[in-house]
């Protein structure tokens, strides 16, 4: 049986990562590459890599940060931030990245999906969403919930699985930095509606959260960071706790 | 090897006892991840682009992203298809390079290689399952020696919409998704596995480990 994944999600600026502070063994907290392989140790199924800095100039430091993490690393992983065209990929790809996460630059060109499906393969495509409820519907949300598009949310990940995206990383805008958990009722509808995983993101603050999310939406993954990051959370106590609620999860 | 005295081996028969991968270089996706596992677990690589550099290495690997068909056309363009047929050392094909030495893929309506008498198939989304087959799942083993000191069960990186068909006479390891389908099949020296043994952890590291022991 699939297992459920478990994913880590670091904020990467000009190649070092912002949070992750509260490890006991780290030389360097600010290292992606240490702190990537210390969760591949404790157990996490992949990890995703959010540059929020990503610009041309600064590209060149996150192709040699993702090196250097796809060289200590034997998990997958997600590199996002910046990417709007097949070279920004296509550098990626070659750097050793798993799949690459796209989200305002697909809203701004949705041709960019299909046309990274076509070269890359759909498992190299996620589409991030940021999600965020008004006047009774979901919408989709640019700049981390700043700016409001006229997407509606459950519409353009309709469109993006047509397009080629190969997963999708749903973020409730509601629920993030709430630490109240997942926005299930969401997940369980969009999850119901495509054929592609899904991985929930925005409100972990417990692992009962993470227990309610697989149960209630039985959505494919679920991302979190700040409760991983300050070790609210520790990867193999959240593992048993999953198993111990009858989740399929690697061990 | 600057100087011949430093070099610990002083015979050359010993020299050619050394474990070298050779990894079949037909541009079918990316290798980083692949040569990045190899170098952490001290086994050293090279490229093949010719039938001579086939000759070279004692154990080959035919990587492999994407289509089974691209890639196939990608292969012949090698010129190595027929010198791949007739190796006797081992080999062994991950993903779609795993499909590859399979006689038939759904994918592009593809004839492949044709090493292994089995055929690639199309997962079924009437299985009530979702496509692409992303993520980890267990692996069911027989115990064949690229398994070895892999526990049963043991959980492996799977990222593929096309899966090989079960047969019991070539499958060397098992997995569920919708169906059960081979995870790993062998026959003779030629060894594929559709999961990433190099985004696979530790097991995945072991498998890497054993194909570079094994020796036919």
């Amino acid at each position: 049986m699939l297992s459920k994944r478990i994913i880590p999600c670091l904020d990467v600026k000009d190649g070092r990562t912002v949070k992750g502070v509260n490890f006991v063994d780290l030389r360097d907290a600010g290292d992606p590459v240490e702190l990537a392989a210390q969760y591949a140790q404790q157990g996490a199924d992949e990890l995703v890599f959010l540059d929020i800095t990503a610009t041309h100039e600064r590209r060149k430091t996150m192709i040699e940060m993702v090196k250097s993490v796809a060289r200590q690393l034997n998990i997958p992983f997600t590199i996002g931030g910046g990417i709007t065209e097949l070279a920004d990929a296509d550098a990626l790809l070659n750097a050793g990245a798993d799949k690459i996460s796209i989200n305002s630059a697909a809203v701004r060109n949705p041709k960019l999906i299909e046309d990274l499906a076509k070269a890359f393969g759909v498992q190299f495509v996620v589409l991030a969403v940021d999600t965020k409820h008004v006047d009774g519907r979901n919408m989709v949300h640019l700049n981390g919930g700043r700016l409001i598009t006229e997407l509606e949310t459950e519409n353009w990940i309709k469109q993006a699985e047509d397009l080629g995206a190969g997963e999708i990383l749903l973020t409730s805008m509601d629920h993030d930095g709430t630490k109240a958990g997942f926005d299930c009722n969401l997940l369980s509808k969009v999850n119901q509606m495509i054929n592609i995983p899904i991985i929930a993101s925005g409100g972990a603050g417990s692992m009962d959260h993470f227990t309610e999310v697989f149960q209630k939406s039985n959505v494919d993954a679920a991302l979190a960071a700040s409760v991983f990051h300050y070790g609210e959370i520790l990867i193999p106590d959240l593992k048993q706790e999953l198993k111990r609620n009858h989740i399929p999860v690697r061990i | 090897m600057k100087t011949k005295h430093s070099f610990p081996y002083p015979d050359k028969k010993e020299r050619i006892e050394i474990i070298m991968i050779g990894i079949v270089n037909y541009g079918a996706g990316n290798i980083f991840s692949l040569t990045a596992a190899l170098e952490r677990l001290n086994l050293s690589y090279g490229m093949v682009n010719t039938e001579a550099e086939l000759e070279k290495y004692s154990h080959i690997i035919i990587p492999g992203v994407g289509h089974a068909g691209t890639a196939m056309e990608k292969l012949k363009a090698t010129g190595l298809v027929n010198a791949i047929k007739k190796l006797s050392k081992p080999v062994l094909g991950i993903c779609v390079g795993m499909q590859l030495i399979t006689t038939h893929s759904e994918e592009g309506d593809a004839a492949l290689l044709d090493i292994v008498p089995v055929n690639t198939k199309k997962f079924d989304k009437s299985l009530n399952i979702k496509i692409p087959h992303m993520g980890w799942n267990a692996v069911n083993h027989q115990n064949n020696s690229l398994f070895t000191a892999v526990e049963n069960n043991a959980q492996f990186y799977f990222v593929h919409s096309y899966f090989i068909e079960y047969n019991p006479t070539f499958d060397i390891a098992s997995a569920d998704y919708g169906l059960k389908f081979s995870a790993a099949v062998q026959k003779d020296n030629f060894y594929g596995v559709q999961f990433h043994p190099e985004k696979s952890g530790k097991a995945g590291e072991q498998i890497l480990k054993n194909f570079s022991n094994l020796s036919l």
